[in-house]
């Protein structure tokens, strides 16, 4: 933060900014703020034009036993991705901090799969559990375990819980490999002459050195899983069958867009929005206290 | 408490040999410092006995058990790391009991010792503080007082005080000693400071691009240097070194300077004419009215002494310690004190000991085997 260039006048600073703000102004701002007005509307019978109702759709969301759940049902959704993200991630991570042979080319193929778009690792998961075209899908259903997500509620959610967490395992697992490396090699080394070894050392002195990294992936993998999780669950399983996969982002979506609901679809995302402003400053919050410590 | 002895110890890390043979055996109680040029074994070396690398070739034993094979955990050894490794996530408390607690101690036993441990380091009011609250010198005796606690067979340190100031290493040398003296642990000390090389140890071995060069008492290091390089390397300012050759029947050296200097204490042997290297320590060499003409280029007042760098004819560089401030001039004439001389064979660089005397250095370590 030492070294600021001084722009003098006020013409150039605001010309430099412009594009920011305008991009912000469009692309952030107006759909917002469109969404806040809309959410304190709703359509009149005829589909003629808007009605103000104030904080009725809010209300009406509150009350409503499936919205409730589906509140249920996301934070059950992004705690089990992101512990199932953030576990594999860190096994990884231990096995490839070891000098083992190839392990540059062990490290790239492990953060390939972030690279990889939404769609495409459903498609890929498809590939592999759909009941009828998929390899793992397939061999379960002839060796008699009946597997079937289109049916099944909770094979649906599990499978996209692993698709879900497969996408962000690369992501955490350059993190944790970084985090990793930064532990100072004399401090375990300390450890090992301490008589440490294993689970106790890793648990002891590993894990506790990370902690910083993990509650930084922590936030990072809930917000991911709550919002940027949509592309794959919808190209899965649309949030079916029935809500077994609904998530509110995808709720918010099928109520909007599919059902026609605005008001009440708004309402949701501004509900959303909320979530995201909170957590996005505890977030800060905690990882500027941590760099000025 | 143990006895350490190490038997052909080699290391090499692919290609590069880092250590070749080492052996030595250190007595009960005993501390071997180790001194030798950045890069040329020392921590390789400390490693290798505490277990973190596994040697090439050769045995380490620990109380006569051979432990070359056992993981770190088992040999019972403790190290001071250089920039103290201390667990950044403990309370001083903690890092000091984590070994304990390993090793299954109670908790009474455990408080007990890290008491005492505090109590003998100072550190009583800072147990539960965290490392990072803790000044250099602090972290320094937390990082000793986790190596004292677990009462270990062994004590390692690799340049513990090398990240302290010269006033608190004075100081942390000085309690270094005491303790080590008065725990009794057998310790292996490694160092590129002249004054811990000559202070600390019971024994100096010298190490040189991983060969042992000379291994003995610190006095005998430097009053008997078994080669140039020891006799460079021991010593600040170092040794100068003056070509000479072999004259009246080995009884003197004919320096390529001029003058003959007849050895005090006895011939040395070989045909007339063998290429001699002399060493002479700076403050050996003295200001005199006559003597070798020296063109000053620089001189160092150091308060109580002065130091004078210059060039003899020829171009040979030499440097004098000289008691109290230095004369100006652009020359200065300089006397060698021949009782203070060193000879070296010049092709090998080994000491020349006179002839009858030869057996007298039983404590040099097959450094020459090359020969
Ligand atoms: N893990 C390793 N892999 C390859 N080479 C190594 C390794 N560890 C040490 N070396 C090499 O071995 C040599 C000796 O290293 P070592 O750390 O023992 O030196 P040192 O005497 O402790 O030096 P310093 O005084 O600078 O600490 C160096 O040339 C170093 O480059
Ligand atoms: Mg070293």
């Amino acid at each position: 933060m030492d070294r600021r260039t001084i722009f003098g006048g006020q013409l150039l600073p605001a010309l430099l900014v412009l594009p920011q703000l305008v991009l912000t102004l469009f692309f952030f701002y107006w759909p917002a703020a469109e969404a806040v007005w809309s959410s304190m509307t709703t359509t009149d019978p005829f589909g003629q034009g808007s009605v103000f109702v104030g904080l009725e759709n809010f209300a009406e969301l509150f009350s409503d036993p499936l919205y409730l759940q589906a509140i249920l049902r996301t934070v059950g959704f992004c705690l089990a991705v992101s512990v199932l993200a953030m576990a594999v991630a860190l096994l990884l991570a231990v096995f490839a901090d070891r000098e083992i042979r190839g392990r540059a080319i062990y490290r790239t193929l492990l953060i390939w799969p972030y690279a990889v778009a939404p769609a495409l690792s459903a498609v890929l998961f498809l590939f592999l559990l759909n009941p009828q075209v998929g390899l793992i899908g397939r061999w379960l259903n002839r060796h008699g375990i009946p597997w079937d997500y289109h049916l099944d509620g909770g094979q649906a959610l599990l499978m996209v819980v692993l698709a879900s967490a497969w996408k962000q395992v690369s992501y955490n697992f350059i993190f944790y490999l970084a985090g990793l490396q930064s532990i100072p090699r004399a401090v375990v080394e300390a450890a090992r002459m301490d008589g440490a070894r294993g689970w106790r050392r890793f648990r002891t002195i590993t894990l506790p050195l990370l902690a910083p990294t993990t509650f930084f992936l922590l936030v990072v993998n809930l917000v991911y899983a709550a919002f940027d999780t949509f592309g794959t669950i919808y190209a899965i399983t649309k949030g079916g069958p029935g809500q077994a996969t609904e998530t509110l982002v995808i709720k918010v979506y099928r109520d909007g867009m599919i059902n026609q609901d605005i008001g009440g679809s708004s309402a949701q995302s501004v509900v959303l929005m909320l979530g995201v402003i909170v957590v996005t400053a505890v977030q800060f919050r905690f990882m500027g206290r941590r760099t000025s410590a | 408490m143990a006895t350490l002895e190490l038997q052909g110890l080699r290391k090499s890390f692919g290609e590069t040999e880092v250590l070749r043979r080492i052996d030595l055996t250190l007595a009960d109680g005993e501390m071997l410092v180790i001194v030798g040029a950045s890069g040329c074994g020392k921590s390789t070396l400390l490693r290798l006995v505490a277990g973190l690398e596994s040697p090439t070739e050769g045995r380490i034993l620990l109380d006569g058990t051979d432990v070359a094979a056992r993981d770190p955990a088992e040999r019972d050894i403790a190290m001071v790391f250089q920039n103290y490794a201390l667990y950044p996530h403990m309370t001083v408390f903690d890092n000091m009991a984590y070994g304990l607690r390993i090793r299954g101690l109670s908790r009474d036993a455990i408080r007990q010792r890290v008491d005492e441990a505090a109590g003998l380091l100072g550190l009583g009011e800072l147990l539960q503080r965290k490392p990072r609250q803790l000044s250099g010198g602090q972290r320094q005796r937390v990082a000793m007082g986790r190596a004292i606690v677990r009462e270990p067979k062994l004590f390692l340190f690799d340049e513990p005080l090398s990240n302290l100031d010269a006033k608190l290493r004075v100081q942390m040398r000085a309690e270094i000693r005491r303790l080590q003296r008065r725990l009794g642990v057998t310790s292996l000390y490694v160092t590129h400071d002249q004054v811990e090389a000559m202070t600390l140890g019971d024994r100096l071995l010298v190490l040189h691009n991983g060969h042992p060069a000379q291994l003995a008492t610190p006095i005998e290091v430097f009053e008997q240097p078994a080669d140039t390089y020891v006799a460079g390397f021991i010593g600040a300012p170092a040794m100068n070194f003056l070509d000479a050759t072999l004259t009246e029947s080995g009884r003197a050296a004919r320096l390529a300077v001029g003058p003959v200097l007849r050895f005090p204490d006895g011939p040395r042997p070989g045909p007339e004419g063998r290429r001699l290297t002399i060493g002479i320590r700076p403050e050996h060499l003295a200001l005199a009215a006559q003597g070798l003409p020296l063109a000053v280029e620089l001189v160092e007042p150091l308060g109580s002494e002065s130091l004078i760098h210059g060039h003899l004819q020829g171009g040979v560089p030499l440097v004098v310690k000289h008691p109290g401030h230095a004369p100006g001039g652009e020359t200065v004439q300089v006397a060698l004190l021949p009782e203070h001389m060193h000879v070296f064979d010049h092709e090998t660089g080994r000491r020349l000991p006179p002839i009858g005397a030869e057996t007298g250095a039983p404590r040099l370590v097959a450094a020459g085997s090359d020969q």
